[in-house]
């Protein structure tokens, strides 16, 4: 693809990145479907693993589509570092909205529970014989 | 005039630089690349932004969601019943990943008129163009048929998500005689609530063996809710009749008795937003590589003798929705 290989190098480069391209996602596809599968229901490191993975995996693709097939590999420094920068602030936003959201779901959970607690009544207010617990005598 | 120093550049005259009044910026290119591919760059930068606030609100609203419908439960239909080839009829994400082939295929072969664009060879241009906007329009084509069965089979909306998803384990009750079954609820399991009255299609397996009809006339029955009954007793006409089934669980000792809910609201409004968006981008690219597919064809790019930079254009804006596929692809149908 670069100026420096010839017609028919660039063209098998295509079908081989295609390929390569084709392979990762059917790669990506069954670790999904391995990490949603019965029986890894219970192991959560297999759902992490794969998940990351997964991710790990499509950045590889990303980064494989803009070099390769955008031919940002081939451009001047100056042209890909101008267009790819500005998306590392995208990482702030990541990291702080996943954040946020993540505390909204905390917060809705306190007020759930809140508001099922129930007002002790009767026998059930003070301490009874049965939850003071004096240490040492059985 | 001052005298001259030795350290002053001296041009002559006849080769001194105009001065430029139309800010052309003379034969220099900033990066070593034309205005076109430069702006088209920036441009593409700018619409990873718009996408970018797009996933990571989606991010931040599934953070903030106690359960999220599965991906391989959702999407687990085919057209021409191919889903009927596997297991329980679920094709999990076998059909999105034939979509997300297409479109890869369809930027190989964008690369391919690219590489034919700059060998000045116009039929090469013309055919693999040809190709890449016939990737495009499977991939369209197939997005309709994704929506059209996710409105009009399984009934999501912008606002509605009936993909709910068990966050505890239990067992069903029987929606006859309400009596526990032995029929369990996983937690974690994703379902799909049907509508009342209408032909279950794929969904028969929790219904036993024995034909039960589910009652149409929204009300509380032992096993189950049908959607419309308002707290005052009377019949909302315009309410969507979901069947919710009951279920129990148990907690320390003690069972209780629950409803399968709605899945998180913003699912439907993030899925039509998100892959409508991107399928927009998608049908405008298929417009303009076959505008420039026309003028390709017609000979205009061969007067210009730049290597049909037009196409290495459209190229990268083409590679771009396939990029963003990717990103769509890994949050709505991997993760």
């Amino acid at each position: 693809m670069a100026q420096h290989l010839t017609y028919e190098e660039s063209v098998r480069g295509v079908w081989k990145g295609l390929g390569l391209l084709a392979a990762v996602t059917v790669i990506e596809v069954v670790l999904s479907l391995l990490k949603a599968a019965e029986f890894a229901e219970n192991i959560r490191i297999l759902i992490y693993v794969a998940s990351l993975l997964i991710i790990a995996l499509s950045l590889y693709k990303a980064y494989f589509i803009i070099y390769e097939f955008m031919h940002m590999g081939y451009e001047v420094k100056g042209l890909a570092m101008s267009v790819l920068l500005p998306t590392f602030l995208l990482l702030w936003a990541l990291i702080a909205f996943f954040n946020e959201g993540d505390a909204w779901r905390k917060e809705r959970e306190k007020i759930q529970y809140k508001n099922e607690l129930t007002v002790p009544s009767g026998e059930d207010v003070g301490m009874n014989e049965e939850t003071v617990v004096i240490p040492f005598l059985g | 005039m001052t005298e001259e120093r030795d350290t002053d550049i001296i041009i002559a005259e006849d080769k001194k630089p105009e001065l430029n009044s139309d800010w052309a910026g003379g034969d220099r290119k900033p990066f070593r690349t034309s205005y076109g591919k430069l702006m088209m760059w920036y441009f593409l930068l700018s619409d990873a932004f718009t996408f970018a606030g797009f996933l990571i609100a989606y991010g931040a609203l599934r953070f903030s969601s106690p359960s999220w419908p599965v991906p391989d439960r959702v999407f687990a239909t085919a057209p021409f019943g191919i889903n009927e080839w596997f297991p329980n009829d679920q094709a999990p994400l076998i059909f999105v990943t034939f979509m997300s082939f297409l479109l890869i295929v369809s930027s190989g072969t964008m690369v391919r008129a690219v590489q034919e664009g700059a060998r000045e060879n116009k039929r090469g241009v013309v055919f693999w163009m040809l190709l890449t906007v016939l990737g495009g329009a499977g991939f369209l084509g197939c997005q309709a048929w994704e929506w059209n069965n996710l409105i009009a089979k399984e009934n999501m909306t912008v606002t509605t998500n009936p993909f709910g998803t068990y966050t505890e384990n239990g067992y069903y009750l029987d929606p006859e005689t309400g009596e526990v079954t032995d029929e369990e609820v996983v937690e974690g399991e994703t379902y799909l609530l049907h509508l009342a009255g209408a032909s279950h299609g794929e969904a028969e397996e929790h219904e036993g063996e024995h034909s039960f009809e589910y009652s149409a006339e929204p009300g509380d029955y032992p096993g189950y809710v049908v959607d419309g009954l308002l707290p005052d007793g009377s019949v909302d006409q315009s309410a969507k009749r979901f069947i919710h089934r009951k279920y129990v669980i148990e907690e320390n000792g003690e069972q209780y008795v629950r409803v399968q809910e709605f899945g998180p609201t913003a699912f439907g409004a993030l899925f039509f937003g998100i892959t409508g968006f991107h399928g927009f981008h998608v049908a405008t690219g298929v417009i303009f590589l076959l505008i420039i597919l026309i003028n390709a064809g017609s000979g205009v790019y061969v007067a210009r003798m730049n290597g049909y930079e037009m196409v290495e254009k459209i190229g990268l804006y083409w590679h771009f929705v396939d990029l963003v596929w990717v990103f769509v692809f890994l949050v709505f149908y991997l993760l």
